[in-house]
């Protein structure tokens, strides 16, 4: 299967939730130094929900796909829902298999989220290594 | 330079010694200054090895160990034939040229480097050649001085010759940039380095494999290459010395082989090159890359630059057709068969993705040069690269992807 399908494209032609929240609760930004790729995440938490989210950065079309994808996923879910995503709930969202180095590009942005909301700073699956 | 009878080119009989292209369409592999593709030969040498001959070199007293240690020290003497080295063994086995260069900076660096002295370093250098000399810094209080980049990617000369001084203990330099395919004038900088009692380490990763390099002409103190970007096999590399200095250097890793004698306390050390080879060795991979230095010979050092420089000048001819592409680096005729490049609008991980879904393999990434990125202003770029077996056609292959990803990306807005 392609990488460049047009959902992942979509997403990157036209990205949800792209920009940043004046007013928020949490602010992150990180990158992926082996390829410069770097997303900042904006949340606005209400009642342990996230209640308005945004992304920016500048990446390729997975990194920015797979950040457009997540933001509409969290989107009024619970600080504890969003804390169980993980490196599988990513990939079925892009939804083709990926080599190791594209694998890192999809995971940023749960990375910066995670690392954000609860100081988590390991690359998601790697946790407990 | 050796004079070197110029061979007709024979690219297909070329081709197929390697399986990998075998394929229809054939794998258009243009990440050749990564590594390179193992030719049937060398893989049926090291096979030869371990069907008939498998043991431990010097130490076994029985037939099969005794030509283990004869294939061993005979690809010894193969490398020292290749780049002219006055003996087989001022050629060191490594694993690597990383391996080369950190032996030098821990052995060599750690009696004739100290505080305020100078080590003269690019900044096209691979990070190969410049984080060992950072951690000898660190370790000595050495300052590290560097030799700047013209727009063009060549060396700034002026500036190099005002960095030399007294103070300068070592000039550590690439011979070919991996990323902008620059060949670097190595033979002045050895002299004017010379002049003020320099020495002069030359990573020849990228020159090695694709031009006769000579070091006694040269006359650098010492001189480092990797197998696997010769058609080699990983896990080998080589370190070239001039002997005094070999002889001299205290050893890097100590243990089994590159003693003479051992008591509790003290050992003494045994003779080169022995006393920078502990431990057990790559044996199958220095067989190897005894006979990819056959394979690349036979085939011709001279002629294998020639299609290079041909493939070289077709190349930029058709991507400088491209709307919205950077070329980085210096003209064809002043550099090796490596092309960086960007695409405007399209990141450079895409392009390469979008490549690989086209049967090319290119590298995109900052191809272990994060502070020659940083010169050129970008964070990343795509890199093609040539080698021996490549041809019009991976070239044609890589443009219409190229053009492909151009029609994918471009009507598409870029955050
Ligand atoms: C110019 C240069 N120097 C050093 C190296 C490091 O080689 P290796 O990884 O085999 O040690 C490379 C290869 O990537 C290179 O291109």
């Amino acid at each position: 299967m392609n990488i460049y399908q047009e959902e992942l494209l979509d997403h990157y032609e036209n990205p949800s939730n792209y920009g940043t929240l004046p007013r928020c609760t949490i602010s992150h930004e990180e990158d992926n130094p082996l390829c410069g790729d770097q997303i900042r995440i904006d949340l606005l938490i209400e009642d342990d929900t996230v209640k308005e989210v945004r992304f920016c950065g500048h990446g390729c079309t997975i990194s920015l796909a797979a950040a457009s994808m997540l933001t509409e996923k969290i989107e009024g879910k619970s600080l504890d829902e969003v804390k169980q995503l993980s490196k599988d709930d990513i990939l079925d969202m892009i939804g083709i298999p990926l080599g190791p180095v594209r694998l890192k590009c999809a995971l940023l942005a749960l990375k910066v989220l995670k690392a954000g909301a609860y100081g988590i700073t390991a690359w998601p699956g790697e946790e407990d290594e | 330079m050796h004079k070197l009878e110029f061979r007709p080119f024979d690219i297909e009989a070329i081709r197929k010694d390697f399986p990998i292209f075998t394929t229809d369409p054939p794998l258009a592999f243009l990440d050749n200054a990564a590594s390179t593709q193992t030719p049937r030969p060398v893989v049926e040498a090291m096979d030869a090895y371990y069907d008939t001959y498998r043991s431990n070199i010097h130490r076994g007293i029985y037939r099969i160990s005794e030509e283990a240690t004869e294939q061993y020290e005979r690809a010894r003497e193969k490398v020292a034939q290749l780049i002219n080295a006055p003996r087989s063994r001022q050629v060191i086995f490594t694993r690597n040229t990383t391996e080369s260069i950190n032996l030098v900076a821990y052995s060599w660096g750690s009696t004739n480097i100290g505080e305020g002295d100078e080590i003269v370093l690019t900044t096209m250098e691979h990070h190969s050649n410049l984080v060992p000399w950072q951690l000898l810094a660190q370790r000595t209080g050495a300052t590290l001085r560097f030799v700047e980049i013209t727009d063009e990617g060549l060396l700034d000369f002026t500036q190099l010759r005002d960095l030399l001084t007294e103070k300068t203990k070592l000039v550590a330099i690439g011979h070919v940039s991996n990323v902008l395919g620059t060949i670097n004038p190595i033979q002045s900088i050895i002299d004017m380095a010379h002049a003020v009692d320099a020495k002069v380490i030359v990573d020849a990763a990228q020159s090695v494999p694709h031009f006769q390099v000579d070091v006694q002409q040269l006359d650098c103190d010492f001189l480092a290459f990797s197998g696997h970007k010769m058609c080699g096999p990983t896990g080998i590399g080589v370190l070239y010395g001039k002997s005094e200095l070999l002889e001299e250097m205290p050893p890097f890793l100590g243990g089994g082989s590159m003693i003479r004698s051992v008591e509790r306390d003290v050992s003494s050390y045994a003779e080169l090159p022995a006393k920078f080879e502990a431990g057990t060795p790559s044996i199958a991979e220095a067989i190897g890359l005894g006979h990819a230095i056959d394979y690349i010979t036979q085939a011709n050092l001279a002629a294998i630059h020639v299609h290079e420089q041909e493939l070289l000048k077709y190349a930029h001819q058709r991507l400088e057709q491209i709307e919205g592409i950077t070329l980085y680096g210096p003209a064809p005729h002043q550099k090796m068969g490596v092309i960086s490049f960007n695409m405007e609008g399209i990141h450079p991980h895409d392009v390469a993705g979008i490549l690989d879904t086209h049967g090319v393999a290119v590298r995109a990434g900052h191809h272990c040069a994060q502070p020659l990125m940083k010169r050129l202003d970008v964070i990343a770029t795509v890199r093609a690269s040539l080698y021996l077996y490549n041809t019009i056609e991976d070239v044609d292959r890589l443009y219409e992807g190229l053009c492909r990803a151009q029609k994918l990306m471009t009507r598409r807005k870029i955050t």
